[in-house]
C-alpha cells in the first residue's frame, strides 16, 4: 500500500488527487447530458476555443480560468448567433468557429516563441494546480452540479421532447443555453487537467462508456463520473511512477474503460426481460 | 387548479366565461420559419367547449400546423387565434397537444411512468419537484391507457402503439381542458385503437374539448360532434366565405364518421 500513499507526501500530487477527482466528477455528470443530447463536437469546440482566451491571460497575466470562461462562454454564444436563423446550420457555425478560434490562439502563442508554456496549455498540468486553482475549480464543481440538479427535470423533458416542452411554454433554446454555459464551466477546470484538445474526452469518453452499461440516466451519471474519477487517479499515479504526460495518461485510462465497457457489456448487462 | 409558484410561462390568463369558444381562428394563415408557402390560409374555426371535432385533410393539407398554432408553437402570420380567449400559448397548462410520435427522442434513458410525469410539469414550473398527488394522478391514467405492465420500462422499448398510448396518458395527466390530438391513431395495433377510443369517449364525457387531425377519417370510428375538412391550407367548405361555426354538443346533431 505504501506505492499508494506515498506520493500523497507531495503536495502537488494532493492538489493533483483531488482536482482529477473533482474535474472528473463535474465533467462526466455534466458530460451525461452533451452524450445524450449528441453535443460532443459542441463540447469539443468549446475546449478548443478557449485556446486564445487561454493564451491572451497567460500574454497579459490575467487568471487563466477567466480568460478560457470568456472564450468558451463567447464560442457558445457565438454559435448560437450564426446559426440562428438557419442562415448557417449549426454544425457548420461550430467547425467555423471551432477552428478560426483555435488558429487564433496558437498565432498568439506564436508570438511568445514560448513552446513549453504552450505544451502546458494544450496538453494540461495537472501537477501545477495551485491552491487557488483548486479552490476555483471547487467552486465551479459545485456551481455546475448544483445547477444540473436544479434544472434536472427541465433538463431531462427539453432533451427528450422539446416540442412538448414548447407547448407548456418552457424554452428548449433557455435550457440549452443553460447547458452551454455549463458546458464553458466545466471546460475551464478541465484545461487545467488534461489541456485544451483533450478536455471533450473528460465530457465524453466517461459517459459514453457509462451509457452502454445502464439505460438510466442517475446510475449513468453516477458511474461516468466514478468512471472519471478513477481515470483522474489512475492517470495520475501512472505519470508520477512512468513518467508519462499526466493528461494523456488520465484520457488514455477513461479510454481504456470505455473499451473494457463496449466489449464487457454482455457480460454486465442484467440478463435480458423474458 | 393550484398555480406554479415560478411557472415556465409567464402569459398566463384568467378563467374564461362560459360563453367563450375553446378555439376559436379568425382568418388565420401561418407559414413555418424560413418558407415561402402558407402552411394554413385564411382559416375561419369556432370551436365551442365540450365539443368534438375532427379535422380531416391529406398529408401537407395543414391540419398539423394548425394544431401546431393553436398550441402556440408556431406563430400565426396572419389573422388570430384565440384559445380560451386567450392567445395561443397563453394558457398552457389548460391545452394538452398531442405531438407526432416522431417528435421525440425514444432512445432517451427514461420510464415510462417518468415521462407521464412529465404532463404534470407544467402544474409545477420551476424548483418544484412532484407532489404525491401528481404520481397519483400519473398512477391513475396509466392505469386507464392499460401500460401498467409497461409503466418502468424505459421507453425505447414500446412498441409504436404502446408509444401513443404513453403520450395519450401524459396528455391526460396534464388534467387540461382543451386536446388537441395530431394523428393519435396513425400506425397503431388494434387494442391500442380500442384503448384510445374509449379514453377519447371518457374524456368527451367529462366535457373535455377534444380536437383530432387525422388524414384518414375512418380511423376514428369516435362521434363527432363536427368534421372539418382542410385541403391545401384551407377549409373546405360549401360556403367558404362563412366562417364555420361549430356549436356546443347539446344543440349538434352527432355526426358518426
Amino acid at each position: 500500500m505504501n506505492w499508494l500513499i506515498s506520493p500523497l507526501a507531495f503536495n502537488f500530487m494532493r492538489t493533483g488527487v483531488l482536482a482529477a477527482i473533482l474535474v472528473g466528477a463535474t465533467c462526466a455528470i455534466l458530460g451525461s447530458y452533451v452524450v445524450l443530447r449528441r453535443m460532443a463536437f459542441i463540447g469539443d469546440a468549446i475546449a478548443h476555443t478557449s485556446l486564445p482566451g487561454v493564451v491572451v491571460a497567460y500574454l497579459t497575466g490575467f487568471n487563466l480560468f477567466f480568460g478560457a470562461l470568456i472564450a468558451g462562454l463567447a464560442t457558445a454564444m457565438g454559435i448560437g448567433w450564426l446559426s440562428r436563423r438557419d442562415a448557417v446550420r449549426e454544425d457548420t457555425a461550430i467547425g467555423v468557429l471551432f477552428t478560426g478560434m483555435f488558429a487564433l490562439g496558437v498565432l498568439l502563442i506564436s508570438t511568445t516563441k514560448s513552446f513549453r508554456d504552450f505544451t502546458q496549455m494544450l496538453f494540461g498540468n495537472i501537477l501545477g494546480v495551485t491552491t487557488m486553482d483548486l479552490i476555483l475549480i471547487a467552486i465551479i464543481a459545485f456551481a455546475v452540479l448544483t445547477t444540473l440538479a436544479i434544472f434536472h427535470k427541465e433538463l431531462e423533458l427539453t432533451s427528450v421532447d422539446p416540442t412538448y416542452a414548447a407547448v407548456i411554454g418552457l424554452r428548449a433554446d433557455w435550457m440549452r443555453n443553460i447547458l452551454l454555459v455549463l458546458l464553458a464551466l466545466a471546460v475551464v477546470t478541465g484545461i487545467q487537467v488534461v489541456g485544451v484538445i483533450l478536455t471533450s474526452a473528460l465530457l465524453v469518453t466517461p459517459a459514453a462508456a457509462a451509457s452502454l452499461l445502464t439505460r438510466n440516466l442517475f446510475r449513468m451519471m453516477l458511474l461516468a463520473a466514478i468512471i472519471a474519477m478513477s481515470s483522474g487517479v489512475i492517470g495520475l499515479y501512472a505519470s508520477f511512477y512512468l513518467g508519462v504526460a499526466s493528461g494523456a495518461a488520465i484520457v488514455i485510462t477513461c479510454t481504456a474503460w470505455f473499451a473494457a465497457a463496449f466489449f464487457g457489456r454482455h457480460l454486465l448487462r442484467q440478463p435480458a426481460r423474458s | 387548479m393550484k398555480h406554479p409558484r415560478f411557472p415556465y410561462s409567464r402569459t398566463r390568463h384568467g378563467t374564461p366565461g362560459p360563453q367563450t369558444p375553446a378555439l376559436e381562428c379568425i382568418d388565420v394563415s401561418v407559414r413555418y420559419p424560413r418558407a415561402e408557402r402558407r402552411a394554413v390560409s385564411d382559416v375561419c374555426l369556432k370551436i365551442a367547449m365540450g365539443s368534438r371535432v375532427a379535422l380531416i385533410g391529406a398529408n401537407g393539407s395543414g391540419k398539423s400546423t394548425l394544431l401546431k398554432a393553436a398550441a402556440g408553437i408556431l406563430p400565426v402570420c396572419g389573422g388570430e387565434i384565440r384559445v380560451h380567449g386567450s392567445v395561443p400559448g397563453g394558457c398552457c397548462h389548460r391545452v394538452a397537444y398531442l405531438a407526432q410520435r416522431s417528435e421525440l427522442d425514444w432512445r432517451f434513458p427514461m420510464t415510462v411512468r417518468r415521462l407521464v410525469l412529465t404532463g404534470r410539469y407544467v402544474h409545477l414550473g420551476w424548483f418544484a419537484r412532484p407532489h404525491a398527488a401528481d404520481h397519483e394522478i400519473v398512477q391513475k391514467v396509466i392505469d386507464l391507457l392499460e401500460i401498467h405492465d409497461l409503466a418502468d420500462r424505459r421507453i425505447n422499448e414500446l412498441s409504436g402503439g404502446q408509444q401513443q398510448r404513453a403520450l395519450l396518458a401524459r396528455a391526460m395527466a396534464q388534467e387540461a381542458d382543451m386536446l388537441l390530438l395530431d394523428e393519435p391513431l396513425n400506425a397503431v395495433d388494434a387494442q391500442t385503437r380500442q384503448i384510445v377510443r374509449d379514453v377519447l369517449r371518457t374524456l368527451s364525457q367529462a366535457g373535455k374539448t377534444i380536437v383530432v387531425a387525422t388524414h384518414d377519417a375512418h380511423d376514428i370510428e369516435v362521434d363527432f360532434d363536427s368534421v372539418v375538412h382542410l385541403s391545401a391550407g384551407r377549409l373546405i367548405n360549401d360556403e367558404i366565405s362563412r366562417p364555420l361555426i361549430v356549436p356546443p354538443v347539446a344543440t349538434t346533431q352527432r355526426i358518426s364518421v
